[in-house]
């Protein structure tokens, strides 16, 4: 293939006249990249736990609820979400809320905008295995704290969410790489993460090659750093006995 | 003995056929070595295959009709171009391959062999030389604003402080964070995906303006409810050229281009298009652009060439 390789271009000044190197335009993007991932992986940790726990509950309304947002939010393609969050949901809203939002800073709407489609779409997956490793733990137990004395939300706060959380640590670990993959998605919107500055570079130096090597080894770098990290908190919580170990 | 010579001059015959057969497959070989076909016509006269690059909206240069089916100005000059392809190549077979592309993927496109050529939206420009061969321009534009009617934003220096809209990856997209830079405007830009986003992020408010070539804002006009409502404005920013993209060294199938494009211009014939497309009802809503020719195109059309944008 003819291609005209350009490893130089990275550290060129841009093309706009503002006083970045191409270079500098992905680490800008991997600080966008990261930061979104770690708010939406809160927020997915956040709501995934409520909507896990309260699809374990005996009540049925919570039940039914937990089952309502599944069924939604990991139904509908997360592309489909940020652009019914972004476009949508503004217009929905009275004009002058909606009208607000859109007169935000664009770049504050973009990163806030994707936090929320990428949390909430992440926690209904998080919401499934946290039901999978409470539904996972032995019936005796809830039964037994419950027979201790203990409320219903103490039993899951010292009794069942402890073991359950340890339990699915390695899922929780694929979702979090999984996150940080879906955040490339908010490109689509007009965030300039990663994926998105790799675009830019590409419309601006006809590089495609260098730039697009230089964002693999970006998300690389980060799921290795996110694999060290969730290693690390399962060594900190190991119960020694617990779970085969 | 009759019978064996009878049998005999029909073996004569025969290879006197045989011979002559032979002298005309011969010199037409002599020709063909002549001028032996190179790159993407080598490979369409081998296969019978031509992909070719179309954008699925940018109106009225590249789009789908209601059949999905890519037309427009653009697209008339890919097809002619196709039909003298078929004529060069011999090949009245030729199967034609229709891929759509968008800005970022254009070019990567082009370099792989995904697509043989484009006719699009493509301005002709010195980064991008570096990577294909551009052919002779087939057209001319300014880049302008498209405003919201009663909007107090006429032209680029009532900007400051503004939410604009350009297009991902356009020239646009360039200048306006140039000019940001430059004057220090305060301006929020935001870069959206293609032109219909574009004219999504403005006509919903988010946007005040949107930046982007005279007659692709012409084209999002036209595909409103009400184009009335819409107004261009603004001194251009900038003068470019759409030229058709071929790979880079490919040099018969440009000569080719250049040519048809070259005659196309100067014949007229390119006029009756630009005409068709720009001064007439077109599909999908018969909608008109009303977009008359500048002098910049009739220049382009008394002289084509295949110059880069400045």
């Amino acid at each position: 293939m003819d291609y005209h390789w350009n490893w130089g271009v990275l550290l060129q000044p841009v093309a706009t006249g503002e006083p970045h190197t191409y270079l500098g335009w992905l680490a800008t993007g991997f600080m966008n990249t990261v930061a979104l991932t770690l708010c939406a992986w809160l927020l997915a940790l956040a709501v995934g736990s409520l909507a896990g726990i309260a699809r374990t509950l005996p009540n049925r309304f919570a039940r039914a609820a937990g089952t309502a947002y599944v069924s939604l939010f990991r139904n509908v393609p997360l592309i489909v979400q940020f652009f019914v969050w972004y476009f949508v949901v503004p217009e929905l809203l009275p004009a002058t809320a909606g009208d607000w939002i859109k007169g935000l800073p664009p770049y504050t709407q973009f990163f806030v905008v994707s936090v929320l489609a990428l949390g909430v779409y992440t926690g209904s997956r998080v919401c499934e295995q946290l039901r999978a490793g409470i539904e996972a733990l032995p019936k005796g137990q809830r039964n037994a704290g419950l027979a201790l004395g203990l409320t219903l939300g103490q039993t899951y706060r010292h009794v069942l969410l402890p073991v359950a959380y340890r339990t699915i640590i390695p899922p929780l670990t694929s979702e979090f790489l999984i996150i940080s993959k879906n955040s490339a998605v908010a490109s689509t919107i007009g965030l300039l993460e990663l994926s998105g500055q790799a675009r830019q570079l590409v419309d601006y130096t006809a590089q495609p090659y260098e730039s697009f090597i230089c964002v693999t080894l970006g998300y690389v770098v980060l799921n290795f750093l996110i694999i060290r990290l969730m290693g690390f908190v399962r060594n900190r919580t190991h119960v020694p006995g617990l779970l085969g170990q | 003995m009759d019978h064996r010579l009878k049998a005999g001059s029909r073996t004569a015959a025969i290879r006197g056929g045989v011979a002559l057969f032979a002298l005309a497959a011969a010199m037409a070989t002599a020709w063909a070595a002549e001028t032996p076909l190179t790159g993407t016509l080598k490979k369409v006269k081998d296969d019978g295959v031509l992909v070719v690059g179309f954008r699925d909206a940018s109106i009225p240069f590249s789009y789908y009709d209601v059949n999905q089916h890519p037309i427009g100005y653009s697209i008339d000059l890919a097809n002619l171009v196709i039909d003298r392809i078929r004529q060069d190549t011999g090949r009245a077979d030729l199967n034609v391959r229709w891929i759509p592309i968008t800005s970022q993927n254009r070019i990567s496109l082009l370099q792989n062999g995904t697509i043989d050529f484009e006719c699009t939206t493509t301005t002709n420009n010195e980064s991008r030389a570096k990577q294909v061969d551009f052919t002779n321009n087939f057209f001319e534009i300014g880049t302008r604003l498209m405003v919201k009617k009663g909007s107090p934003i006429r032209d680029f220096t009532d900007l400051k402080g503004q939410t604009v809209v350009v297009g991902a990856g356009t020239t646009s997209d360039k200048i306006i964070r140039s000019l940001n830079a430059d004057k220090q405007m305060d301006m929020n830009i935001i870069s959206a995906k293609d032109h219909s986003e574009s004219f999504l992020t403005l006509s919903t408010g988010r946007a005040k303006a949107m930046m982007m070539d005279d007659a692709l804002l012409a084209g999002e006009r036209a595909k409103t409810k009400d184009p009335a409502e819409w107004v261009i404005t603004g001194t251009p920013q900038s003068f470019e050229a759409y030229g058709c993209m071929v790979r880079k060294g490919d040099a018969q199938l440009k000569a080719l281009m250049d040519e048809t494009i070259a005659k196309l211009e100067t014949s007229g014939k390119m006029s009756t298009i630009y005409h068709k497309w720009f001064m007439s009802p077109i599909p999908p809503k018969g909608l008109n652009l009303d977009f008359p020719m500048s002098d910049t195109m009739k220049k382009l059309f008394a002289h084509p060439n295949d110059k880069p944008a400045a």
